[in-house]
């Protein structure tokens, strides 16, 4: 009997509280752990502006992780996103460069070179099998030899539009930056998708077990390319953010968001053998990462600092329950 | 006759990468404006010889079906280290070589543990400890600086005899002295049938955990290797994170080109050094034949797409779908 | 080092094995003497496979103690059977397909120089070993993987052999060799046999059987039935022996069938790489047709090859009269052929455990409840999955829990019901009754017969006999890729199917139908 009631409580309870599972809840209780401790070594750690400049931050990372959960969730990784944030942020404010209807194509062309590297990479993880790590790696080098032919080897000199500026750090909602309230929309979409269509369900089923999704009829080669490509895509929107936000590209911006984006993923409890994961961890990943670098930054770690504790951090989380079940006895 | 044809079987990926970087070579040297000389020969070499230890090491972990994405933040952090404790007198300079090497070691043996005893996937750990090594390297080396005992330096990047580059021959002993006990030891063997089929290995009684186990650990004492001669090249320490990603991407190339299975069981370090010799002769023969320098990335990158590409061609063979899913 | 004809060399008595709820093996006891081969016989599920794992080292038993040599033994992995003496060479290759012939043969314990294998010295004891099994044309640096099947089973049996068993195990050893090969291997196995060695042989080959072995042990339902010495019983009294499983289904009446309707699927001439040879048959809707013989010939590729799963398929299939390329999944259960296949291995082809009932249920059919965007009608979707769990009577607590948490049938019913809710036209079933409780089973024979009622076309592939005797119209009987029989009506008993799954006569068999059926 307790059992029943235990399961009716647990039907009755929010659908999002419901699904939450440990990783996520560990993820928050992360995150305040962080907000006490830097609430020690500034005072104002925990005023409305510094959190809501905090979030604008996480907005960029955000967008990227989006992408990086997407393809996580199929058992897969994306290599490739430094120089396709890179690609995305120069190709917006290349397109910048060629006038009024240059700059109003700068946004979309931007995130259509993302999306063009991300069916490269789609391709041969879907339809030559080879492993995500390898091709996106490829196509991480081809992104970056193409970015590197075009602007000569100099940070380019295009800057970004008045749209892309606006987006990064204007604030339509009094208070409320652009960025994050793009981020919320467009974490809003992937919910959708994730839970509410085909194409999601389908993402899950890859990641659990693509035999079966095979087998029940579901073009998984195609669901996987297309899931590369908005990975792609999604990155390459990141880039303009970030170009919009620095008002330029240049040309290592994307190194910086590769392993963060995936240490929010992972850290967000979604397993990196894919099948399993919320959006909702995503977003706590990427507010704690963000939380981090900042608690890192106010106390003045030097870089070294910062690259070791993110290694030594995501090393332990995924110690704590990113592990693979093991294999005979 | 038959013996030849057999050993031509198992060598045939090492045999291809070779005839690859021989022609590529005739090309380069053919076209290059001092012609086919031993400087020329010096030069490439000194190029080729760290690739290829970087290389060696991700065949290492290759094989086992593994793959180590931090291959080149030990190379970084090792240089580093190479450019503080490798100085002094003699007796000095071989404490710091040991303590260079031990280092490299230590850092396979952590992704190794962390791979096969913490049982996280390769790519996430790697990329994971890659950032931890690439840590310590900017604590040791927050601007390139430091310096090397030059003799040491000097003896072991100039020509011996003449003609021959003493990176080469370093790297021939190297491949003896390391990569030969481990192919043919039971550990070694147990690397491969790991990376090759791990159920027909269990059930063969095989020491599986300890030979990935040593072979991590191998590609750490490589990789810190490499480590060395890049400090005897440039003299300095230097903590450059897109040198270090770039080292990784190209010994995964090399690997490629050197007919290893990014799938595991099949290849030899034998086969990556002519991958990483045939890579950077490719990469170099942009500039012999007058391309912009700003080429050489795309050129690089395109022929690691074309090369991993390759391996698709398998996928004709497969008669059942089910097993396009493993 | 001859241990005298009255001291066994091996035994084990009271071994028990479960698996979850199944039992596998129940109470069994088997006796292996030196310089004697000894058969094991039984149909599919009679536990043979369960206990050679146990002898080998592989699975540990439940209950129940073996003595080798006089003494109590247990092994806790593969190597150390081996190392004791025992040495099977399993139906399952376990070569490694990137070493060469000899790494393979020398696998445990290699000669050693100066802390290296020594290769010269290796080569040569590959080479006797080779030599031994009859296979000395196998070179000893070939790569296995380079090797035909048939080459590579004579390189398993010399790997046992270069490990000196005392107790050589043969699992169907024999299954993928040669005529030639065959003739070898028996020598082999006889010389061994005079060497002093004691061996434990299963075949599903009568023929091979008589020829070699001294003793027969036959199991059943997990349960040791009888040991006799060999030639003291006919085929037909073997058969026998291996029927007798309890009788406790109870099947739906089979109605009588009109022929008159035309076929929905045909199939001519279906080949496979080998695997499946010239395949022919045709089933009306509304029929239940059986592929019966014993596993592992050819009955899961049949199903494949028509699900559209398998590459380079010869032959022809046709859905209602009209020629289909199936070239995959997706293509089957579209709208021309509407077809369901309810796959081997629930928990990896079938379900994805982690996720809920209601995503595993909605799957298969998500285009079904879903608009042009692919967004999914959550009311239509519910409708549909509360119909299916009602029909089906899945037992569960919601629909939002993993599928993982239900029992073995209530998932196989999730299965099941995830097709279903497409309609479809042909039904292929893979063995769907493995591993669940029988009241589960029960509800399954009724609901395929409805389905069959219903006008559906029912392809059902079942290890278990009772089942094709209970449910299926007709039934197939495949051995080594072919259909080599065709049973309807009366002719579906269990002595047929077990005799024809043998391959073997059934002259006498014949004449004893009426007894039984």
């Amino acid at each position: 009997m307790t059992d029943m009631t235990s399961v009716r409580f647990v039907d009755r309870m929010p659908k999002f509280m419901r699904r939450l599972d440990p990783a996520v809840t560990t993820a928050f209780a992360c995150i305040l752990l962080l907000l006490i401790v830097g609430s020690f070594y500034s005072t104002s750690f925990l005023s409305p502006e510094y959190l809501l400049q905090q979030l604008k931050v996480a907005s960029f990372l955000g967008v990227i992780a989006t992408g990086m959960m997407l393809v996580v969730l199929m058992g897969q990784i994306d290599l490739s996103v430094p120089w396709v944030v890179s690609t995305g942020a120069m190709m917006a404010c290349a397109a910048a460069a060629y006038g009024p209807i240059g700059a109003a194509l700068a946004i979309p062309f931007g995130v259509l070179c993302g999306v063009l590297i991300g069916l490269v990479s789609g391709f041969g993880v879907a339809y030559l099998r080879i492993p995500s790590m390898i091709v996106t790696l490829a196509t991480n080098a081809v992104a970056q030899g193409l970015m590197v032919v075009y602007t000569g080897g100099f940070s380019p000199q295009d800057s970004a539009t008045p749209a892309m500026r606006w987006l990064a750090t204007g604030a339509l909602i009094p208070a409320v930056p652009n960025a994050v309230v793009v981020w919320a929309l467009i974490g809003a979409a992937m919910v959708f998708i994730l839970t509410r269509t085909t194409f999601g369900r389908s993402v899950y089923a890859i990641g659990n077990r693509e035999r079966a999704a095979y087998l029940s009829g579901i073009d998984t080669r195609r669901v996987v390319l297309i899931a590369f490509a908005v990975a792609g895509g999604l990155s390459a929107f990141g880039g303009v953010l970030l170009a919009g936000y620095a008002s330029k590209a240049a040309q290592s911006m994307g190194d910086a968001y590769l392993l963060p984006a995936i240490a929010a993923v992972v850290l967000g409890g979604t397993s990196i053998l894919g099948g399993r994961g919320s959006y909702l961890g995503t977003v706590a990943g990427v507010i704690l990462i963000t939380l981090l670098q900042s608690i890192l930054s106010v106390m003045q770690m030097p870089e070294a600092g910062r690259q070791i504790t993110y290694g030594i951090v995501i090393v332990a989380m995924l110690l704590l329950y990113g592990r693979t079940p093991a294999s005979r006895g | 006759m038959s013996e030849w044809r057999y050993w031509f079987a198992e060598q045939r990926g090492t045999l291809l990468a070779l005839g690859i970087f021989i022609l590529m070579f005739i090309v380069y040297t053919a076209n290059h404006p001092a012609g086919f000389n031993a400087n020329v020969v010096q030069t490439a070499s000194n190029k080729g010889v760290l690739l290829a230890f970087i290389a060696m090491a991700q065949t290492l972990v290759v094989i086992t079906a593994g793959i180590d994405l931090s291959v080149g933040m030990i190379f970084l952090l090792t240089n580093c280290l190479a450019s503080w404790i490798v100085v002094g007198n003699p007796f000095e300079t071989t404490l710091g070589v040991v303590g260079v090497l031990v280092v490299g070691a230590l850092c396979g043996a952590l992704n190794g543990a962390i791979v096969i005893y913490g049982r996280l996937q390769p790519i996430v750990a790697t990329i994971a400890t890659g950032a931890v090594y690439f840590g310590l390297a900017l604590l040791l080396r927050p601007t390139p600086g430091g310096s090397v005992n030059e003799d040491l330096a000097d003896a072991l990047t100039s020509k011996l005899f003449g003609f021959m580059p003493a990176s080469l021959m370093a790297l021939i002993v190297i491949v003896l002295v390391v990569w030969v006990p481990f192919s043919r030891s039971v550990y070694g063997r147990a690397a491969y049938a790991s990376g090759s089929s791990e159920v027909a290995a269990y059930m063969s009684g095989m020491p599986i955990k300890r030979g990935k186990f040593l072979a991590y650990t191998l590609g750490g004492l490589l990789a810190a290797i490499g480590g060395l001669f890049l400090t005897f090249f440039t003299y300095t320490g230097d903590a450059a994170y897109a040198s270090g990603n770039a080292y990784t991407l190209f010994s995964i190339a090399a690997v490629v080109l050197g007919g290893v299975s990014l799938y595991g069981g099949k290849g030899s370090a034998i086969g990556a050094i002519f991958g990483a010799f045939a890579f950077r002769t490719i990469g170099d023969l942009l500039f012999v034949f007058d391309f912009d320098a700003l080429w050489q990335p795309l050129f690089q990158g395109v022929v690691l797409l074309l090369a991993v590409s390759l391996g698709a061609f398998a996928l004709f063979r497969v008669r059942n779908r089910l097993e396009w899913f493993g | 080092m001859q241990t005298g004809q009255a001291e066994p060399l091996f035994r084990m008595e009271g071994i028990s094995k479960r698996y979850g709820g199944v039992t596998a093996l129940e109470d069994a006891s088997l006796t292996l003497r030196a310089g004697r081969i000894h058969a094991l016989l039984g149909e599919n599920g009679a536990g043979k496979s369960t206990l050679i794992k146990v002898m080998s080292g592989v699975v540990a038993p439940d209950e129940g103690r073996m003595i080798f040599d006089g003494r109590d033994v247990s092994f806790a992995s593969p190597a150390a059977a081996n190392d004791a003496g025992i040495v099977c060479i399993f139906q399952e290759l376990s070569l490694i397909p990137d070493l060469s012939v000899a790494d393979n043969i020398i696998v445990s314990d290699p000669p050693m120089r100066f802390g290296m294998i020594d290769r010269a010295t290796q080569r040569k004891l590959a080479e006797d070993a080779l030599a031994r099994a009859g296979a000395s044309d196998i070179h000893p640096s070939a790569l296995v993987k380079d090797l035909p099947l048939s080459r590579r089973q004579m390189v398993e049996i010399a790997k046992a052999l270069a490990r000196k068993p005392r107790i050589l195990i043969l699992d169907e050893a024999t299954s993928a060799l040669t005529a030639a090969d065959v003739k070898k291997v028996i020598d082999v196995l006889k010389r061994l046999r005079d060497e002093g060695l004691a061996l434990l042989y299963i075949s599903h080959r009568m023929h091979e059987i008589a020829e070699l072995a001294d003793d027969c042990t036959v199991f059943r339902n997990g349960n040791y039935v009888a040991t006799y010495k060999a030639g003291t019983k006919t085929d037909d009294e073997v058969v026998e022996l291996m029927i007798g499983r309890e009788y406790n289904h109870v099947f739906p009446p089979k109605p009588v069938r009109q022929v008159d309707q035309p076929p929905v699927l045909e199939c001519q001439g279906l080949g496979w790489i080998g695997r499946l040879r010239d395949i022919s048959f045709a089933v009306r809707p509304g029929e239940v047709v059986g592929l019966g013989g014993l596993d592992g010939q050819g009955q899961r590729e049949l199903l494949l090859a028509l699900f559209g799963v398998l590459r380079g398929t010869t032959g022809e299939v046709k859905v209602d009269g009209k020629p289909e390329m199936i070239s995959s999944p997706s293509k089957a259960r579209g709208a021309k052929c509407g077809m369901a296949l309810i796959p081997e291995d629930r928990k990896t082809e079938g379900l994805m455990l982690p996720m809920t009932v209601r995503e595993n249920l909605s799957f298969a059919a998500l285009d079904r409840v879903s608009n042009a965007f692919g967004i999914i009608d959550t009311a239509k979707e519910n409708a549909l999955i509360d119909e299916m769990v009602k029909l089906l009577a899945i037992r569960t607590a919601g629909v939002d829990i993993p599928v993982g948490a239900l029992s073995g049938g209530n998932q196989q019913k999730v299965v099941i019901a995830k097709w279903l809710m497409r309609q479809p036209r042909i039904i292929l079933l893979n063995d769907p009754t493995r591993g669940i409780d029988v009241g589960t089973k029960q509800e399954i024979y009724q609901l395929l017969r409805r389905l069959a009622d219903d006008g559906a076309a029912i392809i059902f592939y079942s290890t278990d006999y009772d089942e094709l005797i209970g449910c299926c119209d007709r039934v197939l009987v495949l051995y080594d890729g072919e259909v080599k029989r065709e049973l309807a009506g009366d002719e579906i008993n269990v002595h047929n199917l077990i005799a024809s799954a043998l391959n073997i006569s059934t002259a006498e068999a014949a004449a004893r139908v009426g007894g039984r059926a």
